[in-house]
């Protein structure tokens, strides 16, 4: 890897000593860690409660309804193909946190041998997943909001409560295109359609728990909460991506500056960036398996 | 800090947490696309046992991935191991807040079948007929009559 002068004598250099010098009231080092790392640790931990509030939450809300929009009809979109590709996307968006929290680990590692160039480049490399993450998540945001109709109170992703048809206007029963009725089952996943301003809702039949027909009524919207709790936790998530990105960007100007070479700590302000970096990605591992897996 | 390792071992685990995170990421979307029922025709596990199953392995797959960054990623291993109590314990009530809201959660869905429930009900309340108790939703029984 890329040499520096300052390199060779600094893995004498121990981390303590710089320790110590962060902390106020003598020479006590709470847990041989830096004041610094330690309150990032706590500030982490305060945030996991946090994410953890929020997705209780969404576990709760979800609890509490008959029915649940399934992820793998709502989350199925990809840029430039008009394809149902469940899950696939955000597959993808995982993947670029789990390669950028890696070249944040290697730019930590080369922080602690003083590589400044080693610090600047692989640090680079993390922003630009970063970035990558956001424009994914705007994509599709963009998708649920402006295609799919979906907002903060309203839910067009429903799904079926029992097995029924479909009817026309008129009460009939519609049909498919080679005869067949219109028919769904329970559990089935529907999308209500804008047509102008206005909701297009379908009529439907069901059918009670001895196969008899019920009353022709209007399909319903969805539980309500779930475009809010979606927006709310990936929107939360997805500042978090953003702040780190900018702190990313002013500790890498940073470090390509000098400051933090000068202060010949292992470039211990990386090392923390690192650990909320890190925490961004871990709180996506849930995100991910609460919205997308469950 | 990584500084029991030398710098060739710190790069072979980063490298293998890569392949470790992607590979168990892969896994957790075969297996959901799978038991979903979008991989193989007519085999799903969205009911029943097969339904917690697949939900224990996901919620185990996120729990270990959640640990491998924690523990490498974040360097938790190598710090003190009351810094690493300090942290982890704390998280621990989580699991009171997980059953505690999630029971709420469900009582809530059986209560709005109740209401559903008392919907569809008749409506058994007489309308007041003057010498009787100011009331909407008293039984209808057969009051003492005044004076």
């Amino acid at each position: 890897m890329a040499d520096t002068s300052v390199a060779h004598d600094t893995h004498a250099h121990d981390h303590q000593d710089d320790a110590t010098t962060n902390w106020e009231g003598g020479d006590k080092v709470p847990f041989k860690a830096s004041y610094g790392k330690l309150m990032m640790w706590y500030f982490l931990l305060s945030d996991a409660f946090t994410f953890a509030g929020f997705l209780i939450a969404y576990g709760a809300l979800r609890f509490s309804t008959p029915t649940w929009p399934e992820a793998d009809f709502v989350f199925a979109s990809f840029p430039f193909v008009n394809a149902h590709w469940p899950l696939i996307f955000v597959t993808f968006m995982t993947f670029v946190l789990i390669f950028s929290s890696v070249t944040m680990v290697r730019a930590v590692q080369e922080g602690h041998r003083e590589n400044r160039n080693g610090v600047v480049f692989w640090m680079f490399l993390t922003i630009l997943g970063g970035a990558t993450f956001l424009g994914s998540q705007a994509y599709e945001w963009t998708t649920l909001i402006v295609k799919e109709n979906m907002t903060v109170s309203v839910n067009p992703f429903g799904r079926h409560i029992a097995d029924g048809v479909y009817l026309n206007e008129d009460g009939s029963v519609a049909k498919n295109e080679d005869g067949t009725p219109k028919a769904f089952a329970k559990g089935d996943n529907y999308l209500l359609h804008k047509h102008g301003n206005e909701f297009d809702v379908p009529l439907v039949r069901y059918e009670d728990e001895n196969g008899r027909d019920l009353p022709a009524k209007r399909a319903e919207f969805g539980p309500k909460a779930f475009g809010a709790l979606f927006f709310f936790i990936t929107g939360f998530h997805g500042f978090h991506v953003f702040s780190g990105v900018l702190f990313l960007t002013i500790i890498m100007i940073n470090a390509a500056s000098g400051l933090y070479a000068a202060r010949r700590n292992g470039y211990e302000m990386v090392e923390k960036i690192g650990l909320y970096w890190h925490f961004v990605d871990l709180v996506w591992v849930f995100v991910f398996l609460v919205f997308y897996l469950l | 800090m990584a500084g029991h390792q030398s710098y060739e071992e710190q790069k072979a685990l980063v490298f293998r947490g890569l392949m470790l995170l992607g590979a168990i990421t892969i896994i957790e979307v075969v297996v959901a696309l799978l038991a979903k029922g979008h991989l193989v025709h007519g085999i799903r596990f969205t009911e029943g046992f097969g339904h917690y199953l697949y939900m224990l392995l996901m919620v185990g797959f996120s729990l270990y991935k959640a640990y491998f960054i924690i523990f490498y990623f974040m360097h938790m291993a190598y710090e003190v191991r009351g810094l690493m109590l300090s942290v982890l314990l704390p998280t621990t009530l989580l699991i009171w807040a997980i059953i505690a809201f999630f029971q709420e959660g469900s009582s809530w869905g059986a209560r709005r079948e109740l209401i559903r429930e008392k919907d569809k009900a008749e409506d058994v309340v007489k309308p007041n007929t003057g010498n009787q108790p100011q009331g909407y939703l008293l039984p209808s029984v057969d009051w003492p009559q005044k004076g």
